[in-house]
Parts: C-alpha cells; sequence; structure tokens
C-alpha cells in the first residue's frame, strides 16, 4: 500500500492507481471532461488538474499515477483558477446557443461552466467556424463547432466499436475531429451504433431522431431490455407524454455496459408507427354465420392488395370488432375445430419476440386447454 | 451457450467462429469479439464461405464450401490426433466414446478434407495448431451450423471438437450457440417446443406429464407434437386445421414461400396475433392486436441465459392488450367451451392472471431451472442466470463446469453428407440466406424504421464481381435469381464477400424475399431447414 495525503488527509491506496480514482474512492471530487470510466484515460482536457506539492506544474488526475509520499491538493485557489482558464479557452471557440442546444441539460461543459462560473471570454470567436449538421448520416448529428476535441469519440469508436471511424485533423487553432480522411461517417464505415454520440460530453454529436424534441429533465427514463436479437443489451427508453422518443445507454447494463448496435438505438421509430393495428379484427364472413368454404372465390379476390377499411363489402374483407366479440369467434372456432377433429387438428405457434410469460401461457394453452404438444416458434427459421 | 459473453470475451485465449455473422448479427457481442482480438490480442479462426465483416480481424479465414462444415471439422480433428494434441486427461475422465469417434474422424485425412471444403491442407494445419495451443479455445456459432439437413450433426462435431481439446466447462471456452431472436431461448424454455414441457422436461415422461397434469389439471398424451415446419404440410394433409399464430411471420420467415402461401390458403382458421398487418395477415381470419416491448412488463431470457426485465415504459397503443392478456382471454373462453377436460381444482387450473409476475410465479413452481427467478429478484437488480432452482440460488454463469448434464460427455462419430439441393446445369450456382446489420428477419419492425431505411433501403444480393463478369453485370445492377421453387428480382451488390458461384440473399423485403425461393429438406432430427444452400440460376434483368 502507498501513503498518500489529499487535502491534507492521510489515504492509504493500491500502487498503480491514479490520483483521479483514488479520489473517487475517498470521495474527493475532482472534474473530468475528457475521462471516462469506461476509456483510456488520455489525459488531454487539463480539467482534472490538481497540485502535487513539490511539482512545477499542475498534474492531471486522470493520468498521474500516485507515489508514496504525494501531498495533494485538489481545490486550492491555483488549481480552481486553472481549470477555469481550461474552461474559458474551451468557450471561447465555443457557439454561444446552449439556449436552443439540444444537449443542455446533459452537456458536461454547460455543467463545468455553472460549476466554475465561467463565460465566454471577451476575445472569444462565438462564430460558427464549420457546418452545422454536416454529416449525412440519418441518426447521428453533426456539429463541429461545439466539439471540444475531448477526443471520446473517437476512443468510443475505436475501443468500443472497434471501428475507428474517428481521427484528428490539423494542428492548433484548426485542430478538428473528422471520419476518416475527411469523409462522411458511413464512407469512413460507421456502423451507427451511436456509441460516440453516447459518449460525447457536449452537443458536438447528438442524435438526428429526437434533435429538439425534448429537454433532459423532461424525458422518464424507463430501463428495459432490447427487442431485436439475442445478445439481450438493456437500455433506457426516453419517454415524453407517453411517447418513446429514443433510447439511450444505461451505464449499468449487464450485458453490454454503454454499447449498443444501430437496432437497439436507432430502430425504435416502429413503436407509433401509424400502421401499428389497435383494434381486432375479423374477416366479414366470420360476422355473417357464413362458413370460409362457401367463400372461396372472395378470398382469392381479397387477396388483392385492399387500402384500409372503408367499402367493406366481400365476405373477406376486414371488420373491426371489440374484444369481446373477436375473442369468442376465436373461442367458438377452436373449440368447433377440437370438437371435429381433435385436439390435434390444432396448431399453435408462439413467438421468440414474446415474453417468457407468454411463451408459458401459450405452452399451457395448447397443453392444458386444448390437449395438443403441436407447439413450436420460430427457433428453427 | 455454455458461458457467459463477458467470461468468453474475457478468458478465451482464441475464438473459433464458424456459421455466425457475429458483428452483424450479435452486433455488441461481435464487438466484444473485436475488442478481445484488437486489445488482448485473442487469436481468431473465422470458418465461413462469405468474407464477413469479422474476418478482416481474424488470425485465420477458411472459407469453406457451403455444408461442408463436417468434414472440415473432422479433417482439423484428424490433425490433432495426428500430432497427439488432444487433451487426454480430459477425454479419459470426462468422456466417453473416444474409440468409435476416432475411427470416423480417421477417414478424414486432411488431403481429403481439403478436397471436400477447398481449405487448402496448409491452412488445416495452421488451424489445428492455434486450437491446440491456444487454452481455453470458445466455440461460437449460429444459423450457419443449424440451418443444415446435418445441422444438429454439425453441432454435435463441434461439441467433439471442444472435448477433444479439453475445452468445456472453463470460463473462456464451451460451445456456445448464440440465439438469434432477443427471446428465443426464453421460448425454447418455456416449453414452446412441441416435444417438451417448460424447462426442457420429455412430453413423453410419464413423470413430468403427470407434474403437470397435477399442476395444470389436464395435459396431453404422451406423444411429441408437430414442429412448424411439420405443421405446414400438414395442413395440406389435413391434419391441421387452424393455427394459433403469436407475433411470427411464416410468410417471410418460412422456406418456399409459394408453398407455405397455399398451406394457409387451405387452413380452416388462422389468429394472427401482430403488432403489424404483416404478410402473413393476408392469410388470417382473426386479427388481433398485441403490443411491443415497450409497452408490456415481463421478462426475456438471452443467449447466456440470462433473465432480464422487460419494463412498460408507454400506455399500449389504441385497443392494442399485452400478448399475456390476450392469450389469457383466449384460454378462458376457450375452457368454458371444452368444460369436460381440466380439473378446476389443480392448483394452476385457472387463467386469472392479473399481471406477468403472477405468471412467472407459476412458472417457478413447474420450472426447476426458473425456480428462483421473481420478478422482484430481478427489480432488486440481481443478476441470474439460470438454472436458479431456488430464490436464494445466484443463477450459473458457466454450464458443465464439473459434469455434463448426462454425466460423461459422448463423443459421437459424425460423417460428411453433401447438402440436399444439389448446383446441375439449370441451378448452376449455391444460394445462402441470412439477415443483415440493419434488418430483423422479415423486416415488419426495421422496415418501419425511417433511419434504418435510408441505410438500407431495398433487399441486396451479394455477388462475387467474377460471376458479375460472366453474367455481363455492370456495377449495380438488378438479377433474377431463380430456384427450382420461385423467383425473385434484386439489385445486385458486385463483392468479393461471396466467392465465386455463390450469392446471399436475405428475407427482409416482401417484394424481394430470399425465401420463395429456399427450399423445406429438413434436418431430420431438429426439423430445421437447409436456408444455407440452395441451388439458384443468376440472370442479369
Ligand atoms: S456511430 Fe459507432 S461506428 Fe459510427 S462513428 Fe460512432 S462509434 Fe464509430
Ligand atoms: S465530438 Fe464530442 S466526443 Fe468527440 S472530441 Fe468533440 S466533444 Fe469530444
Ligand atoms: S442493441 Fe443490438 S446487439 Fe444489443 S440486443 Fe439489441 S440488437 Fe442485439
Ligand atoms: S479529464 Fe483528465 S485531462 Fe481530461
Amino acid at each position: 500500500m502507498i501513503n498518500l495525503k489529499i487535502n491534507g488527509k492521510s489515504i492509504q491506496a493500491e500502487p498503480g492507481k491514479t490520483i483521479l480514482q483514488v479520489a473517487k474512492e475517498h470521495d474527493v471530487h475532482v472534474p473530468t471532461l475528457c475521462y471516462h470510466k469506461d476509456l483510456s484515460p488520455t489525459g488531454n482536457c487539463r480539467m482534472c488538474v490538481v497540485e502535487v506539492k513539490g511539482g512545477r506544474f499542475l498534474q492531471a488526475a486522470c493520468v498521474t499515477p500516485i507515489w508514496e509520499g504525494m501531498e495533494i491538493e485538489t481545490e486550492n485557489e491555483k488549481v480552481m483558477k486553472d481549470r477555469k482558464l481550461t474552461l474559458e479557452l474551451m468557450l471561447a471557440n465555443h457557439p454561444v446557443d446552449c439556449m436552443i442546444c439540444d444537449a443542455a441539460g446533459k452537456c458536461e461543459l454547460q455543467d463545468l461552466a455553472y460549476e466554475y462560473q465561467a463565460q465566454i471570454p471577451a476575445w472569444g470567436t462565438k462564430g460558427t467556424r464549420y457546418p452545422v449538421n454536416s454529416d449525412p448520416n440519418p441518426f447521428i448529428r453533426v456539429d463541429m463547432n461545439k466539439c471540444i476535441l475531448c477526443r471520446r469519440c473517437v476512443l468510443a469508436c475505436e475501443e468500443i466499436q472497434g471501428r475507428d471511424v474517428w481521427g484528428v485533423a490539423k494542428r492548433g487553432f484548426d485542430e478538428i475531429i473528422v471520419a476518416g480522411a475527411g469523409v462522411t461517417m458511413l464512407e469512413a464505415r460507421c456502423e451507427s451504433c451511436g456509441q460516440c454520440v453516447a459518449f460525447c460530453p457536449t452537443g458536438a454529436l447528438s442524435n438526428k431522431m429526437n434533435y429538439g424534441m425534448a429537454r433532459a429533465h423532461q424525458v422518464k427514463k424507463v430501463a428495459t431490455i432490447c427487442s431485436y436479437c439475442g445478445v439481450g443489451c438493456q437500455f433506457d427508453l426516453l419517454v415524453k407524454n407517453n411517447k418513446v422518443i429514443g433510447v439511450s445507454s444505461n451505464p449499468d447494463a449487464p450485458v453490454n455496459g454503454m454499447a449498443l448496435c444501430v437496432k437497439g438505438r436507432y430502430a425504435y421509430d416502429y413503436i407509433h408507427h401509424p400502421e401499428r393495428l389497435v383494434k381486432p379484427r375479423v374477416r366479414k364472413y366470420l360476422l355473417e354465420g357464413k362458413r370460409k368454404s362457401d367463400i372461396r372465390d372472395s378470398i382469392a379476390e381479397g387477396r388483392k392488395p385492399k387500402v384500409g377499411l372503408s367499402n367493406i363489402e366481400s365476405p373477406w374483407d376486414w371488420v373491426e370488432v371489440e374484444w369481446d366479440k373477436a375473442l369468442d369467434i376465436v373461442a367458438e372456432k377452436f373449440a368447433e375445430t377440437r370438437m371435429k377433429f381433435g385436439a390435434d387438428s390444432l396448431g399453435f405457434l408462439t413467438s421468440a419476440k414474446c415474453l417468457n410469460e407468454e411463451n408459458y401461457l401459450m405452452n399451457k394453452l395448447a397443453r392444458q386447454v386444448v390437449g395438443t404438444n403441436n407447439i413450436d416458434h420460430c427457433a428453427r427459421l | 451457450m455454455s458461458n457467459s459473453m463477458d467470461d468468453i470475451a474475457n478468458f478465451a485465449e482464441a475464438f473459433f467462429i464458424i456459421g455466425s455473422n457475429t458483428t452483424e448479427q450479435h452486433p455488441v457481442f461481435g464487438t466484444m469479439i473485436r475488442r478481445a482480438v484488437r486489445k488482448r490480442g485473442a487469436k481468431l479462426i473465422v470458418a465461413d464461405p462469405r468474407k464477413i465483416d469479422i474476418t478482416e480481424i481474424a488470425t485465420l479465414h477458411l472459407r469453406h464450401r457451403p455444408g461442408t462444415d463436417i468434414a472440415l471439422l473432422n479433417g482439423l480433428m484428424y490433425i490433432i490426433l495426428e500430432k497427439g494434441m488432444e487433451d487426454k486427461a480430459f477425454i479419459e475422465e470426462r468422456t466417453e466414446g473416444f474409440e468409435e469417434f476416432k475411427q470416423t474422424v480417421m477417414q478424414y485425412p486432411p488431403e481429403k478434407a481439403a478436397e471436400i471444403t477447398n481449405v487448402p491442407v496448409e491452412k488445416l494445419y495452421e488451424t489445428a495448431e492455434i486450437l491446440a495451443s491456444c487454452k481455453p479455445t470458445a466455440v461460437l456459432w449460429a444459423m450457419g451450423i443449424t440451418q443444415h439437413i446435418v445441422g444438429v450433426r454439425n453441432v454435435m462435431d463441434l461439441a467433439n471438437l471442444q472435448m477433444l481439446l479439453g475445452n468445456m466447462g472453463k470460463p473462456g471456452g464451451g460451445v456456445n450457440p448464440l440465439r438469434g431472436q432477443n427471446n428465443v431461448q426464453g421460448a425454447c424454455d418455456m416449453g414452446g417446443l412441441p416435444n417438451v414441457y417448460p424447462a426442457y422436461q420429455p412430453v413423453t415422461s410419464e413423470e413430468a406429464r403427470d407434474k403437470f397434469a397435477k399442476a395444470w389439471g389436464a395435459t396431453t398424451e404422451a406423444k411429441v407434437g408437430l414442429t412448424v415446419t411439420e405443421m405446414m404440410p400438414g395442413i395440406l394433409e389435413g391434419k391441421i386445421k387452424s393455427l394459433y399464430i403469436l407475433g411470427e411471420d411464416p410468410i417471410m420467415s418460412d422456406p418456399d414461400t409459394k408453398h407455405i402461401r397455399h398451406c394457409l390458403e387451405e387452413l380452416d382458421f388462422l389468429v394472427l396475433q401482430e403488432i403489424f398487418p404483416s404478410e402473413t395477415s393476408v392469410y388470417a381470419d382473426v386479427l388481433l392486436p398485441g403490443v411491443t416491448f415497450a409497452e408490456k412488463t415481463g421478462t426475456f431470457t438471452n443467449t447466456e441465459r440470462r433473465v432480464q426485465l422487460v419494463r412498460q415504459a408507454i400506455p399500449t397503443q389504441g385497443d392494442a392488450k399485452p400478448d399475456w392478456w390476450i392469450t389469457s382471454e383466449i384460454a378462458k373462453r376457450l375452457m368454458e367451451r371444452i368444460s369436460d377436460r381440466v380439473r378446476k381444482e389443480a392448483p394452476y387450473a385457472g387463467w386469472g392472471y392479473k399481471n406477468t409476475s403472477e405468471i412467472m410465479a407459476e412458472i417457478n413452481t413447474v420450472t426447476t431451472s426458473y425456480g428462483g427467478i421473481t420478478h422482484a429478484r430481478l427489480e432488486a437488480g440481481e443478476r441470474l442466470q439460470w438454472p436458479c432452482p431456488t430464490f436464494d440460488h445466484p443463477g450459473t454463469p458457466i454450464l458443465h463446469t464439473k459434469q455434463f448434464t448426462r454425466g460423461k460427455g459422448k463423443f459421437m462419430p459424425i460423417d460428411h453428407v453433401p447438402p440436399a439441393e444439389k448446383p446441375d446445369d439449370d441451378f448452376p450456382m449455391i444460394m445462402s440466406t441470412g439477415r443483415v446489420l440493419y434488418h430483423w428477419h422479415g423486416g415488419q419492425m426495421t422496415r418501419r424504421a425511417k433511419g434504418i431505411m435510408q441505410v438500407y433501403g431495398e433487399a441486396l444480393v451479394e455477388v462475387n464481381p467474377d460471376d458479375a463478369t460472366t453474367l455481363g453485370l455492370n456495377g449495380k445492377n438488378v438479377v433474377r435469381i431463380t430456384s427450382r421453387r420461385g423467383s425473385i428480382e434484386a439489385q445486385a451488390w458486385v463483392t468479393d464477400r461471396v466467392p465465386p458461384g455463390m450469392v446471399y440473399a436475405n428475407f427482409h423485403f416482401p417484394e424481394a424475399s430470399a425465401n420463395e425461393l429456399t427450399h423445406a429438406s429438413l434436418d431430420p432430427v431438429s426439423k430445421i431447414p437447409e436456408y444455407k444452400v440452395t441451388a439458384v440460376k443468376v440472370e442479369p434483368v
């Protein structure tokens, strides 16, 4: 164990840890911006500086390892001033539109500027240097004017997604994050997983599908499980006014952490699609007491595409009915089939998209109520 | 899967991926493997006829001919045995049937394996070397292994390989089929299969039947039911008269669409419970509006047997109802009409569920492996992988650590059998089918996702550049693909992802669904159709 002092308090810690890690373990707050626990530390924003006794310069806590006898100050005047200056330098190159920025309320730069009461310096550029919404990716909105060059996106893509889409180009004032060799994200082989967006601390990368739809405090987050593949990623559904308006990473997700794929993160808009079935439907002939065998001709006709539910003429047309009606028809028909042809004349296809509880019930319905083992699902397909 | 995804990603010295397009079909797990290879230096062997995305970072890519997995595996095992690289202690202590198995493998010297598979002999040796030196190696597969008439035998041969190498029951090893759908594992666990009750209790077992007869007050005869691939033709034979389909779309997902259409047309009565008017709804007599995962609470079980809580986030849309409610209502009404069957005093005879947590409580009592999994525990943040038999059991991340379910692991002698459909002069090429990153299965959900359609808005058929030249395609062009059963037209994507002589098509788009062409030749045991090998003819349009 290593002995050291943080803000005058003696502490023991395991060797090999960074100042930031030890500070966190002892509930000492050190602000960070480029650092993220899931990514390799790079130490390039200098937001986390602390003073180490005997050192000539302030040290970045996220990349400086501890040593025996180290004495650290995390909140003295020098440190606070330096951090504020760091923020002012970032703000000097940042548009002043927090008011309408999608990230406001969850922007780490905004939070820190507030904490340190940092303002845009009088000499700041304030302007817009780059095209806004500059990439055609349908899911990801890019506005490099808001970029603070923390490189989290670069690391998220490289280390989590293993894709290397983002990189840094040019130097000094012109330094900028680019996709590939300055091409579009998709051309740089982006898989639209949205990892870079999830890790971006500012409004430089945001989601197009819900851009401008809600402030962070206006959404309810509901932790749930992805309904696409068997990996079983967990994420939060973002809900506003009883509508799903987005998906965000849930850092505590057991399988996937912050990671999601394009389907899990962005293919949710089917939930409120206008084609959703919202009322039970039965074929007209069922309401007329007719048998299917009597209307075979109309069925052949009816299979040709027909728009909507208007003009209900053919016995094979759909009619919307109340639940009671539909359920009675189903039960009546199933019972009749069973009586006439036996339990094994019924078949049940349950669903690999539905809940365990629902699959259990389909199995119970087939085996208990009807008495057949004719139950399967699309595991084979 | 015998192991957990994170233990495989963290501890495997090597991955052997065969018949799984992991980065597109299980994308987040795919990125975990990418990480292990790129950051940790784990070795990666990919056996796949197609140059799928993950081959980019592979140590070795074996491009074997479709439908020659057994010859490939036996050839590799021949080399392992020839060089004495098998795990003798593991074979001795934990397995049986080795000698008979060995005799079969000895029929596959590398030269013969190379001839059948088209993988060069040197590559077979290199692969065997990696497999033998990297302990543990995790074997991963998906539908590329199972969707063959020899699917079950393919799987057994992979188990042979892992026993031979002593990679079973260890972190970072094991046999790991990646389950496709979000809850295909759970649907199987819950008895959504014709041969087993929940938790794989055979319908032919007296003990199991007795148990359910007691719990439910009625059960079935000791006779295995029909699989989906048997029910469809069963309609034409007059065996099946009515179907109740929950959230599935056979017109898109079953083989030989024309045949399926014909079958569904002949049905007396089809009830379809869906969120959209799918392609199959055209044939339905009743259409019941179910809900999406955002509108209900309950559990899904992922590919590593992890049971997780799905939470309702928004109210049900319109008059749509949670699927469990609909099924319960049908059950109640049907039970009134079939009054002589169910013994009403049985503890779980009834259907008066108020929520899915009550259903789970019933599952706890009849499903040993889910015995201790409750919504309350999951809500409290417990992470549970079945088997989890009691309320204080912590769950089981790795299976078979001490012994196999049946005691000793049995080696099975497995021989190569060529695919059912062979190319000939009229249908000279091989088509394989599957999904792409951006879409899901029959596409009912993803075709209604706007951004997805901007990135991948129409069916693309992968055609090798050599074939494109021979066929006279010029860059991107429309091709007609014809099999012995049907024909589709789609955009060609000229790419060396597929080898010459092979095309790859998906079934996400009704106007160009690969299943118009596929055939219903089934594995005799699993009844899974051979989607991965269809003989086709390709022409420019
Ligand atoms: S969306 Fe994913 S693949 Fe694309 S740039 Fe961001 S992290 Fe990389
Ligand atoms: S785009 Fe975002 S994550 Fe990337 S460097 Fe800029 S601010 Fe950081
Ligand atoms: S987010 Fe992607 S990888 Fe994760 S479960 Fe959903 S579909 Fe699978
Ligand atoms: S957080 Fe330490 S340098 Fe950025």
